[in-house]
């Protein structure tokens, strides 16, 4: 699935992964593909992670791994790097999630009584880059469905998400609800409807596979 | 002319600041956080202290040490994801936690260091972020009233500096040092390499001297701002 949500990313992009699953699609991305990666903590033109021997005490991504630059890579501060954000700089932006609606609603911050770490800089990515696409895997821990008619856990941000990458599917959220779009390879499409809880339409012709 | 020296001894430098006060500390993560004058304030011991910082560094390191230590009654931040120590002391009600959106909690502060009274933002404007900010309307459209932030004291780091305070950053590192070195009363910075006045090329600094009001140099760097091995 990270391989797939890679080629999501179109050649001149100003692209966000967000923290956790999205943070991996980099590894899928050659060294000569043309793309600009931003992180929210301060840098664009981000290179491969490091690991610690090589790592440079100074260079984060929003996550804290150790990440290096590329020629180009620019730094600057807070205020900087949320102008790009919230101006729609950002072409594109990958986040995590714990459910998504059938409308594009995103909560992926906080479920009360739990987990309420804050927000970060989530809300600001979720609400403006130009696209917002999920990853996530179709359901969560104990097997409940993460795509849901209305999200239940306080919202992110409204409307947000157009495409939502699984392990068993890729799924658009169009006007009329959820939309299967591809399956991954040996998972039915009755499999990925069973798996989420609002209605999904097929396509009429063939289901793609990934 | 000359330009008046800001050096000083850790101790002097931070010795202004009083039980009550409002302290902003840069840093996200370890790149930026002001680790040794973090130490110097335990030390100092100021009570009751409402700290702003992108987020709460890990258990043992940065701004932990003040919220073990019981210095800190309210933490304004974004995000707590990498400290059990402050969530669980935000769970049991010991430390009161204001979350700001990361992008709004930069400009509130860019706003207070710009002398203006606050910014208008849509950012969260549908969800329960906005609950209980003041709404006003402005070319047909609704925006959440998003108040200016100061402090009385901002504990800052910087890569470079010279005795003016003139002060510049490195990589990662700079995030929301440049911010809140403009949005305190009294903005204290420890560099690790104090150059001679003119070292700095003038094109190259990030934050005029003007805004420093105390420059600490750190000798040795403490393993606390190594690369950390999780």
């Amino acid at each position: 699935m990270v391989a797939r949500a890679a080629r999501e990313i179109a050649p001149g992009m100003v692209v966000n992964l967000g923290i956790g699953l999205p943070t991996r699609v980099v590894n899928h991305l050659s060294a000569d593909f043309p793309v600009c990666l931003h992180t929210e903590n301060g840098l664009s033109g981000i290179g491969p992670t490091l690991g610690y021997d090589k790592a440079d005490r100074n260079l984060i991504d929003a996550g804290g791994a150790y990440v290096s630059t590329v020629p180009g890579s620019a730094c600057f501060d807070s205020a900087t790097s949320f102008a790009i954000v919230r101006s729609g700089r950002l072409d594109l932006t990958m986040l995590g999630a714990f459910e998504v609606s059938a409308t594009g609603d995103l909560a992926n911050w906080k479920i009360p009584g739990k987990f309420s770490p804050g927000a970060g800089g989530g809300i600001e990515l979720a609400q403006k880059a130009r696209r917002v696409v999920v990853l996530t895997t179709q359901t969560d821990r104990v097997g409940n469905p993460k795509l849901k008619e209305a999200c239940s856990l306080p919202l992110t941000a409204r409307g947000c998400v157009t495409r939502i990458f699984t392990d068993m599917a890729v799924i658009d959220v169009t006007p009329a609800g959820f939309a299967l779009v591809e399956t991954a390879d040996g998972v039915s499409a009755a499999e990925v409807a069973e798996a989420t809880d609002a209605p999904l339409a097929l396509p009429d012709t063939a289901i793609p596979t990934f | 002319m000359r330009l008046p020296n800001k050096t000083r001894a850790i101790e002097e430098a931070i010795a202004g600041i009083k039980d009550g006060d409002t302290v902003m500390v840069g840093g996200f993560g370890v790149p930026g956080t002001p680790m040794t004058l973090i130490h110097a304030l335990v030390d100092h011991g100021a009570q009751n202290l409402t700290l702003v910082k992108n987020d709460a560094n890990e258990p043992g390191m940065g701004i932990d040490h003040l919220l073990q230590s019981g210095q800190v009654a309210r933490l304004i931040t974004t995000h707590l994801g990498l400290n059990s120590n402050a969530i669980a002391q935000m769970n049991s009600g010991a430390l009161e936690v204001e979350f700001n959106a990361q992008g709004i909690l930069a400009e509130r502060i860019r706003a207070g260091g710009a002398g203006l009274g606050a910014v208008l933002s849509d950012i969260g404007i549908d969800t329960e972020l906005a609950q209980g900010k003041q709404v006003v309307e402005m070319d047909g459209k609704s925006w959440l009233v998003e108040p200016a932030l100061r402090a009385d004291a901002a504990l800052i780091h910087a890569d470079r500096a010279d005795p003016f305070g003139n002060l510049a950053y490195v990589a990662t590192a700079q995030n929301f040092n440049p911010l809140m070195a403009m949005a305190a009363t009294c903005v204290i910075a420890e560099v690790e390499t104090l150059l001679p006045l003119g070292g700095l090329e003038a094109d190259a600094i990030h934050t005029p001297g003007i805004f420093v009001d105390h420059v600490v140099e750190l000798g040795q760097l403490s393993e606390e701002y190594a690369v950390v091995r999780r």
